[in-house]
């Protein structure tokens, strides 16, 4: 597993055409990201076709997050550049990456406890009219029919599985085309993992690119298109979803045997 | 069987566990005592004396030490029976001790603000000058809250240099008037602008730092508006201050026995013998006026995506960013529209006062406006009115206390965290609800 994959597809959809930076919805090219001294990511390259449900997997401390983050422009990655619908927006202030058609629901959902559902809401869309907002805020709520019976509850005193939604509905009120989520499972019993993946289906066929960064490997490559397989800030594999899942490496390092 | 009933007899007290120290009373309480008349003895009870180059120990006179001992006494009684008393507040204690009135809140609430407001209006006509001059100071203080509690009790920024702010706009209006002759109508608005500059300023480098080091960098800004006002002599008259600042106006007439060249005075313009009190009473409501203003702006922008913004920004920043908002921009928001507020009230304060001095923006001014803030429950309009009240006028009723003013101010805030930490009226967020009907 610890072998270097510089050439299988990492700018390859699955079907192996190479998918140059500029026409992905999203590509890494050879992103390095350190924290102080400390290096993060390593040589990163990876893509993120248009309409397609990508996952990047690994253990803790792999560099996932920061991974994600970087793609936000916080930290900023050190080298490398980070593309985005053929834009670079490498270095970009992570308040313009967030308004331009990208939407992160980062890690432990991080909704506003003391806000109701409304608020959290409304906060996703803090840069539309009033009319935009109220219509967002339908369409998300026509998403999540749970967040409707709690909008005027506060979103600390709801369950986990309401609070990811609400985080998820929170990322949507911007009406992004790519959706990074950052583990939606953590924390969240099985049943509502469930719920919470058939969700990310669904925006999929809506229109939605997303992708998923998770621990719960199983779960994610079963909904991937395509995955990517992090390894101490390096990507080490880089499948379809149905591959990964196959792969005896992935099976004894992420699947449990 | 004596014997074993003997043995019986002693078992139980065998049985009982050795106890925790605390729950050992003797041993604490004359430990209590001990450190009682230790420390005490040692600030209260010896006098340094200097006779020449000498510096002698001299033991106090009998009446100290009477007085510590008697201290050391009620320490010692206090600690033995502590035990007891906690367990009987444990078990008497009621769960909501307590709960507003119902008038803060509920239907009839527009009802009560105008009575209240009417009441505020009438009252200076139905008082006396010194209660009206009190109720004056009372709603500066007010306004500083306000002004306070939009940065730190709804941005979440621990600002310890208010007071900074509050000089600005107070020597706005003073200098503005002394080499350029403004009035205090033109100089008001110049003020608050003047005061937003500079939250601006001082914000812009200043609102990448949290918490702890945000609040030394105020706390040294405040100190450094007050040090160069006092040593920047030319311009600001350094300790001496600035004298003479006029009054307010209204629409132009003066409230002196004589107005100055080719004006008229309000009681001559009205036909009306001159009164002092008319001056006083004129800057109470002027006062009331501005603090109306306040409360609505702050109530309007709370309601507004800003205002949500802050407290979506005190709850969590990463997730802010995660949104998209752009965290420096909008703490800036806070920070200059709490300045401003405290420009406002400096420039009436020099109004009010007509004379100002560096003397008047020392640090316990800001901490008097953050424990109004901290004990009104940070956020909370109403609870920042009712501290502020608190705040100004139970020195004034314990005036014959008036060496241990701090100290009374102190305990306060001490009882206040202890029993009630969320403050007097902690914030109720405004939030829309359903009509269940």
């Amino acid at each position: 597993m610890t072998e270097h994959v510089e050439d299988v597809g990492i700018l390859a959809s699955c079907a192996g055409e190479v998918l140059a930076p500029q026409d992905a919805m999203l590509a890494l090219e050879n992103l390095t990201t350190h924290y102080g001294p400390v290096q993060a990511l390593n040589d990163v390259s990876l893509a993120v076709g248009k309409g397609e449900i990508v996952t990047l997997i690994g253990a803790n401390g792999a560099g996932k997050t920061t991974l994600l983050m970087s793609i936000c422009g916080d930290p900023r990655p050190t080298s490398g550049r980070v593309w985005f619908e053929g834009e670079e927006i490498t270095g970009t202030p992570t308040a313009r990456v967030m308004r331009g058609g990208l939407s992160v629901v980062p890690e432990g959902r991080r909704i506003f406890t003391g806000m109701t559902v409304e608020e959290n809401l409304a906060m996703g869309g803090y840069y539309q009219t009033r009319e935009e907002n109220e219509r967002s805020i339908e369409h998300v709520l026509d998403l999540f029919p749970r967040l409707r019976e709690r909008f005027n509850q506060r979103g600390g005193t709801m369950s986990g599985g309401e609070q990811q939604m609400l985080a998820i509905g929170r990322a949507l009120m911007s009406r992004p085309r790519l959706l990074l989520l950052d583990e939606p499972s953590l924390g969240l019993a099985p049943i509502v993992i469930g719920q919470i993946f058939d969700i990310v289906e669904q925006l999929r066929e809506q229109g939605t690119t997303i992708f998923l960064v998770e621990q719960n490997a199983h779960r994610a490559l079963s909904i991937a298109d395509r995955g990517y397989v992090l390894e101490h800030g390096h990507v080490v594999l880089a499948d379809s979803g149905k591959a990964l899942l196959a792969n005896d490496d992935v099976r004894r390092a992420y699947l449990g045997g | 069987m004596a014997q074993i009933l003997k043995k019986a007899g002693t078992s139980p007290a065998e049985a009982i566990p050795p106890q925790p120290s605390y729950r050992r009373p003797w041993w604490s309480a004359t430990a209590a005592a001990v450190l009682t008349l230790v420390l005490g003895g040692s600030v209260l009870g010896v006098q340094l004396e200097s006779t020449g180059i000498t510096t002698t120990v001299r033991l106090m006179g009998m009446e100290t030490w009477g007085w510590l001992l008697a201290a050391a006494l009620a320490v010692f009684l206090h600690q033995l029976i502590r035990p007891q008393v906690e367990d009987w507040r444990a078990r008497t204690r009621k769960p909501s001790r307590f709960t507003l009135p119902k008038i803060f809140s509920g239907q009839k609430r527009q009802l009560w603000i105008m009575l209240a407001i009417g009441a505020l209006l009438i009252f200076p006509f139905m008082s006396n000058r010194s209660a009206v001059d009190l109720a004056t100071l009372t709603l500066i203080y007010i306004m500083l809250g306000l002004g306070l509690n939009v940065v730190v009790g709804l941005a979440g920024l621990l600002d310890l240099g208010y007071v900074g702010f509050y000089a600005v706009g107070a020597y706005t209006y003073a200098l503005l008037n002394s080499y350029l002759g403004f009035s205090f109508w033109e100089a008001l608005p110049l003020a608050g602008l003047m005061t937003a500059l500079f939250g601006y300023l001082l914000g812009f480098p200043v609102l990448r730092l949290r918490g702890d080091y945000l609040a030394i960098v105020t706390l040294g800004f405040g100190e450094i508006i007050r040090i160069l006002l006092n040593n920047w002599t030319e311009l600001t008259g350094g300790p001496n201050g600035i004298a003479r600042i006029p009054k307010p106006t209204f629409f132009d007439l003066e409230f002196t026995r004589k107005a100055q060249e080719g004006n008229v005075p309000f009681h001559e313009y009205f036909g009306i013998a001159y009164d002092p009190s008319y001056k006083i009473i004129y800057l109470y409501l002027l006062a009331l006026i501005l603090v109306l203003i306040t409360l609505f702006v702050i109530y309007r922008l709370l309601r507004m995506p800003i205002g949500r913004a802050w407290e979506a920004l005190r709850e969590d920043d990463i997730a802010c960013r995660s949104l998209g908002m752009n965290p420096t921009g909008i703490k800036l928001s806070a920070f200059t529209i709490g300045a401003s507020f405290a420009g406002f009230a400096g420039a009436f304060f020099a109004a009010r006062q007509g004379f100002i001095s560096p003397e008047s923006f020392t640090f316990i001014e800001s901490a008097i406006i953050l424990a109004i803030v901290v004990l009104g429950g940070m956020g909370s309009q109403l609870g920042v009115i009712l501290a502020a009240i608190a705040m100004t006028l139970l020195p004034e009723l314990a005036r014959e206390f008036n060496e241990y003013r701090m100290l009374l101010f102190g305990l306060m805030m001490v009882l206040m965290m202890v029993w009630r930490p969320q403050g007097l009226v902690p914030l109720k967020r405004p939030h829309m609800e359903l009509d269940r009907g």
